[in-house]
């Protein structure tokens, strides 16, 4: 989206330089519709996305409901200090770097051979009904994707479980045990998001030239041998782009799933900085603190994302922004 | 094209593959499907093996449709998924098709301000302290005004805007419309691709709406779907409570398995009925200006 957004953006001849006080009034009165147009967004963005930002300044505070935002003490890092210190955090951070870089290493890589073999189908009508189904689960809520999980995998009548047993196997505890909890959470996004994950690299597919293929074909390349030196070279870029951006995200694991696969047993490994931000914050009230994990999250966060961009760029792609 | 006995061989493996992958995505599925079916005494019976009920019953749909607890949640959700949706789609696009036409002022600034809402977030607690403080606990409105639109979609749909050529507009200003009327009577009905695949994202959200409930909603008769399903299927499960379930369960005899695999059919049905229809646009609403070509 980049290039066409930087292209609109940056037309030079369109803003004129410094216009005079009645001719920017002028202007606002010739577009004064456009501008109701544009009024909502624009306090939607001033009042849920910049008040909040603004609010951040609780986690240098010792905030009191009472007090407000205006009055209430000011503690300095305190806060950050005391999160720091605390044990809470090495497990939080093992456990959302785990999660995190499971994913990137087990999940990541299916939706691109998938979208290979999609690409190797000739049949056009096979292709489409099957593109269907695996894109379906990404729709579904993750409420409905751990009902699902607790239906096949119950100890007691889950139908795997019950398959396990009739073939010789012991039964096996998927839902509270701490050796598999974070496998199970993978396996989950490998369901819901694969199929889904292929639009983006089909799309990149089809935008490769068909006469590489054609010339690949000249020179005696089978099938295979065009899918290694023409397909996957031709959607390097995207493969590297989408990668750097998912590293961008690696404090990101995903709340409400781990919220709903959470449990007593597991909790040790399932505690994220998200989880624990909701329970000390929401549960327990303690929202300066609370903010200061979230903030401490996001300033690292927005650090990795501006990183992995200027990787993308330095990767001679355009990166997002 | 020839096709040689490797290439044969190659195409059989990659189909039988490619069905298999769809057929591990549709199992579970189908599997629910089946279970929210079940008389409840096969089910605890064959202990939860029923891959083809030998008995259909809609037990456990009609008891569910009577309850009072899931009836209004629906609707709930329901409200949320078509006010919401017009609402979002009307301002996601409002504000992408302002700030594609070049001659508004401070469209640059304004542009760099929602680029940056994508990359820092302020995390849970000051939006949380934000809705309360605004007095939209226990409102509905807690659940649509805080993520009315996003910054990518707002610069997903300008790109498809700036395709529109300013002729149109035009046509429509000689005409005697504003820039109002242009928006609402060219613009949008030319733009029915992009709202269908962003109206289909829209609705897909609302209509899954779980955490903000978690967060903002403590009343349960305004509970939206998610959150009633939530209670049913987890609670009463692995974790203790799970008052309204287990209420529900306790009346009745109909076992929690069969129960709750028909609520989360109801609960999936709408995605799935319009899924065959909206299908062909949110690939290209995905793809737009992202991938060019």
């Amino acid at each position: 989206m980049s290039a066409r957004a930087k292209a609109a953006a940056g037309h030079p001849a369109q803003r004129a330089a410094a216009p005079s006080r009645n001719a920017v009034l002028s202007r606002l009165r010739r577009d004064k519709y456009l501008y109701a147009l544009v009024a909502p967004g624009v306090l939607f963005f001033l009042l849920f996305k910049y008040v909040p930002m603004w609010g951040v300044v609780i986690s240098f505070q010792e905030y009191s409901p009472y007090m407000g935002v205006l009055h209430s003490k000011w503690v300095g890092f305190e806060q950050f200090a005391r999160f720091f210190s605390d044990r809470d955090f090495g497990t939080l951070f093992r456990n959302t770097m785990a999660i995190s870089l499971l994913n990137l290493i087990f999940f990541f890589p299916l939706p691109v051979l998938l979208s290979l073999l999609l690409n190797e189908l000739r049949n056009a009508y096979v292709k489409k009904w099957i593109q269907s189904i695996v894109y379906l689960p990404h729709f579904l809520s993750w409420v409905i994707v751990a009902g699902i999980s607790f239906l096949l995998l119950s100890q007691s009548s889950g139908i795997i479980n019950q398959l396990l047993v009739s073939l010789g196997f012991g039964k096996y505890d998927f839902l509270t045990n701490e050796h598999s909890f974070w496998a199970l959470l993978t396996a989950q996004t490998i369901w819901k998001e694969t199929g889904w994950g292929t639009i983006i690299f089909l799309a990149a597919i089809a935008g490769v030239d068909p006469q590489l293929y054609e010339a690949a074909k000249m020179d005696g390349a089978g099938r295979l041998r065009q899918a290694w030196h023409v397909t996957l070279p031709g959607i390097r870029s995207v493969v590297v782009i989408l990668l750097i951006l998912r590293l961008g995200h690696v404090m990101d694991v995903g709340f409400e799933q781990v919220f709903l696969m959470m449990n007593g047993a597991v909790s040790d490994v399932a505690d994220v900085f998200e989880t624990y931000v909701y329970r000390l914050g929401i549960q327990q009230g303690q929202f300066s603190f609370s903010t200061a994990v979230g903030l401490f999250k996001s300033v690292v966060g927005l650090i990795l994302v501006i990183g992995a961009n200027r990787l993308a760029k330095r990767y001679g792609e355009e990166g997002i922004y | 094209m020839k096709r040689s006995p490797g290439g044969r061989l190659f195409d059989g493996f990659n189909i039988a593959f490619l069905v298999a992958a769809a057929a591990v995505t549709l199992f579970p599925l189908y599997y629910v499907f089946a279970v929210s079916f079940t008389d409840p005494t096969e089910y605890i019976a064959k202990r939860g093996f029923v891959l083809f009920p030998q008995h259909w019953t809609l037990d456990s749909y009609r008891y569910l449709l009577s309850t009072s607890t899931f009836t209004r949640a629906t609707l709930v959700s329901v409200f949320l998924a078509s006010v919401g949706t017009a609402l979002s789609l009307i301002v996601t696009s409002a504000l992408a098709y302002g700030l594609s036409r070049k001659r508004l002022m401070g469209r640059r600034a304004i542009m760099l301000m929602i680029l940056f809402t994508l990359l820092f977030n302020p995390g849970l607690i000051p939006p949380y302290l934000l809705v309360r403080d605004l007095g939209l606990i226990d409102s509905l409105w807690s659940l649509i005004l805080p993520v009315l639109t996003s910054g990518w979609y707002v610069a997903l749909m300008r790109s498809f805007f700036d395709g529109i050529p300013p002729e149109l507009e035009e046509s429509g200003v000689i005409d005697g419309s504003s820039d109002i009327g242009v928006f609402f009577r060219i613009v949008l009905p030319l733009s029915m691709p992009a709202l269908a695949a962003f109206g289909l994202f829209y609705a897909v959200a609302y209509w899954n709406t779980f955490f903000t409930a978690v967060l903002y909603i403590n009343d349960n008769a305004k509970w939206p779907l998610q959150l009633v399903l939530q209670n049913m299927l987890i609670d009463s499960s692995t974790q203790a409570g799970g008052s309204a379930a287990a209420e529900m369960m306790a009346e009745q005899q109909i076992p929690p398995e069969t129960l709750k695999m028909a609520a989360v059919v109801i609960a999936t049905l709408p995605i799935v009925c319009v899924y065959p229809f909206l299908q062909k646009h949110f690939a290209k609403g995905v793809m737009l200006g992202s991938v060019k070509g």
